[in-house]
């Protein structure tokens, strides 16, 4: 029955998509849709004539094939349009398209639309956007012409029309005035497009968060696979005026590939490996990097395992112990343990040493909130799995996600040299954080 | 006045409050702001959602009616939510539109948005919101006038085509690159809704594409690709511009031009491969060494040039100059590939990957190596970037393995991957293997086949075959492997497993009696039919090398015949008949008997396939030539299957576009082309200083100017003279006219990196020229150089940029005085239209009447009326009309007279005095005068005789809203030079044969609309004047002939909506005959 609705629907779709298609289609992104996981349209936006959201049941069909979200595929042909999408935050954001474009061009606009509703409502959700449509449409509506991006950045988007706060809402309605900025905005114009003019604050502050993933892929025996130390500085900068920074490294050389906000002067990074720059105000990402992997990367973690199946008996052992490693002295906390069980796997009664732990038995994911780690005492998970029976032993032995965070430490030895300020008189409250997480850390068993 | 407003906002803010406070009081109740109507709407029944709706659009009318903002704000709001959510909201288009010139920004940005949603649907109102742009296209405010041509150009309505162009046309020229970047958007919203106005559109193009703001650079190139892509003769002079502009200009901009450059550079320069095998990097020669075929196929090298890889070097340089000459690579084909290197940097993932396609359609094959590590950083990113950026890497790493070697461990898969970007991972994984990897990546492919993700194992398996292919020192031990899988426990693997053996197993055809027999015992248990097929075949394909077992094969086979797969049935056909022809004393009658059992099968095949087998195996009578050859017809040597990459092939499609994401060719992609054989003139990118000088400098600092140009000359003079061979001068001469072009109207930095550029580009002929001996030598070199340009073009961009800002500041103040100029021109041209225009008496012209109620309907009374075309008796501004009424009854009609009238705003109607009686058979003619306010907008009115009332309407054509002005052809002149820009409409029209003449053309023009002849000393244009009745505007038609029976229309008037009416009713007038 279910099928048959689905197929009518799609019948229904071809006709209307045929019907609504203009000769030529000189547009990038011509409409968009939003799309929750319970497959509803909640929100469409066109910038050029109107798109029939029956198109949308070739999304859904596709979705019915991949079974699970992060599986779509991200880019979806049709007879007259394809669909280019991108999944975050459970809400499918689903771009129309009719001619030749780069993929990459679209789904990196639809990032930052979504990194754009965040920024500007805290959260990225079905019910915020809801809330806030009329934003939501105002923004959406400056960030594209005619399925071109107009304004991307979000300095200047806020500008022309202001997020909304809960003390901004009440002013409106008692003094009837807008969302929208009643003064232009003139970043757009000037020849620093990423800041706008006439910032003030009281406290000049700049703090910059040096963040280090490590991804790795640990063996079976404890030995590393491959390990790749990737790093982001997050900077968050409120300094009055137009400062121009400079941030320079102790040791440069580490970093081996690096991307940048385009606020930054590349050609004074080739020639002197200083980062030189004017900031945006507020929060940025002024720095992504990735330090080379001929660089013996220190894995602050191991993982003791011993999970065995076996053929005859229903009943399986389990154990695990997170233990410190190379940790320069800290202390690894935030600890987090997830693994995949095996579809055999009907419950498991484990006791840990410390934190808590979870298993379900739908999804069969387990997941071991650990906490920080005590070398004196080694936080451990122990005991017995139960299999369903008749069944042969699971080939292979579910893979362990970590998740873990040591404070003040970049694990790669990136070292901040010195921040200096020029241009404005005053001087700032400056600030660096280092930290190091896992990225995606993993053990196979 | 002031008091007034206040106690208004005063009131308002009461009234604002008072909402305040019941919100307040329903968010206690609900937890929510606003209970929207919709969401009751919801909560209602579907049976009286229609009346609800329709209560609800009332509502929002009246809110929309209202004079407070807070109401109107309130319900744009809400129309907009309907809009977003999908719903119909454009019955309210009339009482929206009216709010579009409210002062209220956000109101009026709503309306912007439902306007540009709804304006195709209702194009006759969305006119009436026109003139509030057209007017904010003037405004001072730059950014004013930038949001009116967005949503001007935003409305599709046909009928504004020309007032669209004409304001394209305007702000392309407009002082801020801020407006000119959206007249550049401008242009394909345009080409979009009219594509006739593409040759007009290039124009706006052409001149836009010279302009240096790197604002607009993006958008323009934008639409050079949209509505001209094949123009490429437009890029020429802007390509060096284009190139050094590449870094500033805004991210999405750079991905557009980037790939537009990639066309352009593939028709314009010479292919950088065809050089001699000695510059191939180590890695290059690793991966040339391994697997040949796939790297000639590529067209890397010719057959001839593989053999004299062993030669020595100089042999090798002898033979190259005789062949052909030595490649140098063109300074502009060098400066595309130097420009965007910076960008690989950047943190928009689809910049980095445009860059990387730029590498590897243009680059050197040596330098494209640098592309990697930049792509292997977008792995980062999130799941759809990953997607993207691993299919490109699949397809690269199939040609060019080096690139992506050391980076092997980067597509290591995790077991948190989604299931598309492992097998993309694991496709690449595939194209890197070579004989010093395999054992490691054997070993991760183990990991892998275990996968809980069995349709990734099964992928697994599939790529360990084609390694095992690929790399003959491995076959055995991946065929081992495979053999170990087949016991394992997942039907999937073992099936998988069997086809890869199956397909090894042929390109391998030595002994392996073993296996096959391992696999035949497999057939008591497997149940997956592909893998019961293969097996089968296998038996069948070697049944020579296991005589013992495949008989018996065969009668297990007979006995479960009827319950297997068509697929497997048909194997069992094949394997019958193969037995049969070499062992018929054991398996004749087991054959037959399946024969007989296939006859009688269901499907078609299998009886068709036993039909064939029988005749051809089985001798009897009937059976002719045919079958003596059975046996070679079975058991040919079958050529083996080629374990090929799915990404094989997509190496036709451009990198990083949609068509190769999808492996099939979408709309609009245009096609790379290959490298000419010779290349084009390279001169056509030198810019003339003086052109552009012409153009763009508005007279400031020529003297200044002239200094640094002539110390540059001088400055360029020494290094050609040190300069030696023949090339470099080439390079160097032309590079420096490049100069000339690019940075006119610069300061004496600029030139200082001139000068470097200069030697980098020598150093780069000289590489070409020293044959590449010393390669590694000149390498370091050229880094050098290079990292000393980036220096000196950084201390150029700080100067540079502050240099064009002055330059702008220059400009724009030299022009906003000749703004001023044409300002107080059009005082006086005010002035001047009031003599100049003397409303002359129309030429005569037959009277083309129109019926205004027909007898049937009129019961009996019929009337029509044509336009006279006198000045109205009854008032300036009015249209006069005469109505000739008849009376087609046979009684008298009594007090005949105009009833209640229906105007739209502004109009205005004298009607005719009543008529009495009327006779029958008698008719009257009466005269009455109609203000139409210039507009096309239809009178509506009652007539009414003794008994009855007919509705009845008067629209008139444009051609009638006119009275002919009579002028001399200097006078015209005059006034139409006044009326350029915005008040200028033109089109291109073809001309009948027979309107050509003067005389046809006079009277056909002067039929459709009521225009004065200018008396014209041209014979191939001809000019008409009039003006408009209600405003007493001027309006000059110009038609001017052309060779080739076109001929150019111009209408210039201060009315432009009558103005393009005008036009295109005059239009098919004179195209038809």
């Amino acid at each position: 029955m279910r099928i048959k609705l689905l197929q009518n629907r799609v019948l229904l779709g071809r006709q209307s998509v045929s019907s609504t298609c203009t000769p030529l289609g000189s547009t990038m992104i011509h409409s968009l849709f939003l799309i929750n996981s319970s497959g509803d349209i909640f929100l469409e936006k066109h910038w050029k004539s109107v798109v029939s959201r029956s198109v949308c049941d070739y999304f859904f069909e596709a979705q019915e094939r991949a079974t699970e979200a992060e599986n779509v595929p991200p880019v979806i042909p049709t007879p007259h349009h394809y669909l280019l999408n991108v999944y975050r935050h459970k809400i499918f954001f689903v771009a129309v398209i009719q001619t030749e474009v780069p993929p990459l061009f679209v789904i990196e606009f639809l990032h930052r639309v979504v990194d754009t509703f965040q920024d500007y409502f805290g959260v990225c959700s079905e019910v915020v956007i809801k809330d806030n449509v009329v934003v939501v449409y105002e923004v959406l509506e400056e960030m594209l012409d005619n399925g071109f991006p107009l304004a991307t950045e979000s300095n200047i988007l806020k500008e022309l029309i202001k997020p909304p706060t809960i003390l901004r809402t009440v002013v409106n309605t008692i003094t009837g005035s807008t969302n929208v900025g009643d003064q232009l905005p003139t970043g757009q114009l000037s020849v620093v497009p990423w800041r706008r003019t006439g910032v003030k604050y009281t406290n000049n502050e700049a703090y910059f968060d040096v963040i280090e993933e490590i991804d790795a892929i640990i063996d079976k025996s404890g030995s590393t696979i491959t390990a790749e130390i990737q790093g982001v500085i997050d900077a968050c900068v409120k300094l009055t005026g137009m400062p121009d920074l400079t941030l320079s490294f102790m040791n440069p050389r580490l970093l081996d590939d690096v991307s940048f906000h385009p606020c930054v002067r590349f050609k004074r990074w080739e020639s002197e490996r200083i980062l030189s720059f004017i900031p945006p105000d507020g929060n940025f990402r002024l720095l992504s990097y990735h330090v080379s992997a001929q660089n013996l990367v220190a894995i602050p973690v191991y993982v003791k395992h011993n999970i065995s199946f076996r053929d005859s008996s229903s009943l399986g052992r389990f154990e695990i112990t997170v233990g410190p490693k190379q940790t320069m002295g800290k202390t690894v906390e935030g600890v987090m343990v997830t693994s995949q069980m095996p579809k055999g796997v009907l419950n498991m009664s484990l006791t840990p040493s410390q934190g808590m732990h979870t298993f379900d038995p739908v999804t069969k994911l387990l997941s071991w909130d650990v906490g920080k780690i005590n070398p004196q005492k080694l936080p451990s998970l122990k005991g017995t799995m139960s299999l369903q029976a008749g069944t042969s032993k699971p080939d292979e032995n579910p893979t362990i996600n970590l998740q873990f965070k040591i404070q003040q430490l970049a694990i790669s030895g990136l070292k901040v040299n010195r921040l200096d300020m020029y241009g404005e008189k005053y001087k700032p409250f400056k600030g660096i954080k280092y930290m190091t997480k896992a990225g995606k850390f993993q053990v196979r068993t | 006045m002031e008091q007034g407003s206040l106690l208004a906002k005063i009131s308002e803010a009461s009234c604002n409050i008072r909402s305040v406070l019941e919100m307040a009081g329903s968010l206690q109740v609900t937890l929510k702001p606003e209970p929207s109507v919709e969401e009751r709407e919801l909560a209602n029944a579907a049976a009286d959602q229609y009346e609800q709706n329709l209560t609800v659009n009332e509502d929002l009318k009246q809110m929309l009616e209202s004079n407070k903002d807070s109401a109107k704000l309130d319900a744009m709001k809400r129309i907009v939510g309907m809009i977003a959510k999908g719903k119909n909201a454009s019955e309210l288009f009339p009482a929206v539109v009216k709010n579009v010139a409210s002062k209220n920004i956000e109101i009026k940005k709503l309306v912007y948005v439902y306007l540009m949603r709804y304006a195709e649907e209702q194009q006759d109102l969305a006119l009436l919101s026109i003139s509030t742009f057209q007017r904010a296209l003037k405004d001072p405010n730059q950014l004013i006038r930038a949001s009116a041509l967005r949503v001007l150009s935003s409305i599709r309505v046909p009928i504004i085509v020309p007032i669209m162009m004409l304001a394209i046309k305007e702000a392309s020229a407009d002082l801020s690159p801020y407006v000119r970047k959206n007249a550049a958007h401008a242009i394909q919203k345009l080409y979009s809704l009219d594509p006739e106005q593409k040759e007009m559109l290039i124009e706006v193009i052409e001149k836009l594409l010279k302009d240096k703001s790197t604002l607009v650079a993006g958008s323009v190139v934008m639409a050079f690709e949209e509505v001209c892509p094949d123009r490429i003769d437009l890029i020429h002079k802007n390509y060096r511009k284009l190139c050094n502009l590449l870094v500033d200009v805004e991210e999405w901009g750079q991905v557009v031009i980037i790939h537009m450059l990639t066309r352009y550079a593939r028709t314009q320069f010479v292919s950088p491969w065809k050089e001699d095998p000695a510059s191939f990097s180590a890695q290059d020669i690793s991966a040339l060494g391994m697997n040949q075929d796939c790297v000639i196929k590529d067209g890397v090298l010719e057959e001839d040039n593989e053999k004299d890889f062993y030669e020595s070097d100089e042999e090798q340089k002898e033979k190259d100059q005789k062949v052909k000459k030595p490649y140098a690579m063109d300074p502009d084909h060098r400066l595309l590939i130097r420009n965007t290197k910076p960008l690989l940097q950047s943190r928009n993932a689809a910049v980095v990957m445009a860059v990387a396609q730029l590498y590897w359609h243009l680059a050197p094959k040596s330098e494209a190596g640098i592309v990697s590590k930049s792509l292997v950083r977008l792995l980062r990113s999130n799941r759809e970037v990953q997607y993207i950026v691993l299919q490109n890497i699949a397809t690269m790493s199939i040609q060019r393995k080096g690139m992506f070697e050391p980076y092997l461990k980067s597509f290591y898969v995790r077991s948190t991957d989604p299931t598309m970007i492992k097998t993309s991972k694991l496709e690449i994984l595939t194209n890197l293997a070579n004989e010093a990897n395999i054992s490691t990546l054997l070993r991760e492919f183990q990991t892998y086949v275990k996968s809980q993700d069995k349709q990734f194992a099964a992928a697994t398996i599939q790529a360990i075959g084609r390694c095992a292919t690929n790399i003959s020192e491995v076959t055995d031990t991946c065929l081992n492997g495979l053999v170990c899988l087949l016991s394992n426990r997942d039907e999937i693997v073992v099936a998988e497993s069997v086809v890869v053996i199956k397909k090894l197993l042929q390109t391998q055809p030595a002994h392996h009696g073993e296996i096959i027999k391992h696999m035949a015992k497999l057939l008591d248990t497997i149940t997956v039919p592909v893998a019961r097929a293969s097996i089968l075949w296998l038996i069948g394909e070697y049944c020579e090398r296991v005589p013992k077992i495949a008989p018996d094969v065969l009668r297990k086979m007979a006995k479960s015949f009827t319950n297997e797969d068509d697929l497997v049935k048909l194997q069992i056909l094949n394997l019958g008949a193969k037995l049969y022809l070499t062992n018929s004393k054991q398996t004749k009658l087991l054959t037959q008997y399946i024969l007989n059992l296939g006859k009688y099968d269901q499907s078609y095949d299998i009886r068709d396939r036993t039909r064939f087998i029988r005749q051809l195996i089985v001798p009897n009578e009937k059976s002719g030539a045919l079958s003596k050859y059975a046996k070679k017809i079975f058991l040919a040597q079958k050529p083996a299957p080629l374990l090929e990459s799915p990404f094989k092939d997509r190496d036709r499609f451009q990198l990083g576009t949609l068509s190769h994401t999808l492996n099939t060719k979408a709309i609009g992609y245009l096609e790379l082309s290959n490298w000419p054989e010779v290349a084009p003139d390279p001169s056509v990118r030198n810019v003339e200083v003086i052109e552009l000088g012409k153009e763009w400098s508005v007279a400031l600092g020529k003297a200044k100017k002239e200094k640094p140009t002539e110390k540059f000359y001088s400055d360029s003079e020494e290094e050609e003279s040190a300069s030696t061979t023949d090339t470099e001068s080439e390079s160097t001469s032309e590079s420096e006219k490049e100069k000339n072009g690019k940075e006119e109207g610069s300061s004496m930095e600029n030139s200082e990196s001139s000068s470097e550029e200069l030697s980098d580009s020598e150093s780069e002929s000289k590489e070409g020229s020293a044959k590449k001996k010393f390669k590694t030598t000149e390498e370091s070199d050229s880094d050098d150089t290079e990292k000393k340009t980036k220096m000196i073009s950084k201390k150029r961009e700080s100067s540079g940029s502050s240099d064009s800002e002055s330059s702008s500041t220059e400009e724009s103040s030299s022009d906003s005085e000749s703004e001023s100029d044409s300002e107080s021109d059009a005082e006086s041209r005010k002035h001047k239209n009031a003599i100049a225009s003397k409303v002359s008496s129309p030429i005569f012209v037959p009277m083309k009447t129109h019926e205004l109620l027909h007898r049937m309907s009129g019961k009996g009374l019929a009337a029509h009326y044509h336009f006279s075309r006198q000045p109205c008796i009854y008032g300036n501004q009015m249209v006069s009309v005469q109505v000739t009424l008849t009376n087609t009854t046979d009684q008298k009609l009594e007090n005949i007279h105009v009833g209640e009238r229906k105007l739209p705003a502004g109009m205005k109607m004298h009607v005719f005095n009543p008529i009495e009686f009327l006779e029958p058979e008698e008719s009257i003619t009466v005269s009455m005068g109609i203000d139409f306010c210039d507009s096309t907008q239809t009178a509506s009115f009652q007539l009414c005789t003794k008994e009855d009332h007919f509705n009845v309407n008067i629209q008139p054509p444009v051609g009638e809203l006119l009275l002919p002005v009579t002028m001399s052809e200097k006078d015209f002149k005059t006034e139409q030079g006044m009326l350029t820009g915005m008040n200028e409409t033109s089109t291109t029209i073809t001309v009948a044969p027979q309107n050509s003449t003067r005389l046809v053309l006079l009277e056909k023009v002067v039929k459709a609309a009521n225009l004065g002849v200018v008396p014209s000393g041209q014979d191939n244009i001809h000019r008409f004047s009039a003006k408009t009745v209600h405003s007493g505007s001027l309006m000059l038609v110009t038609v001017e002939l052309k060779e080739g029976s076109t001929a150019q229309l111009i209408i210039n008037t201060e009315k432009t909506v009558i103005g393009s009416i005008l036009l295109r009713e005059l239009k098919p007038v004179l195209s038809q005959g």
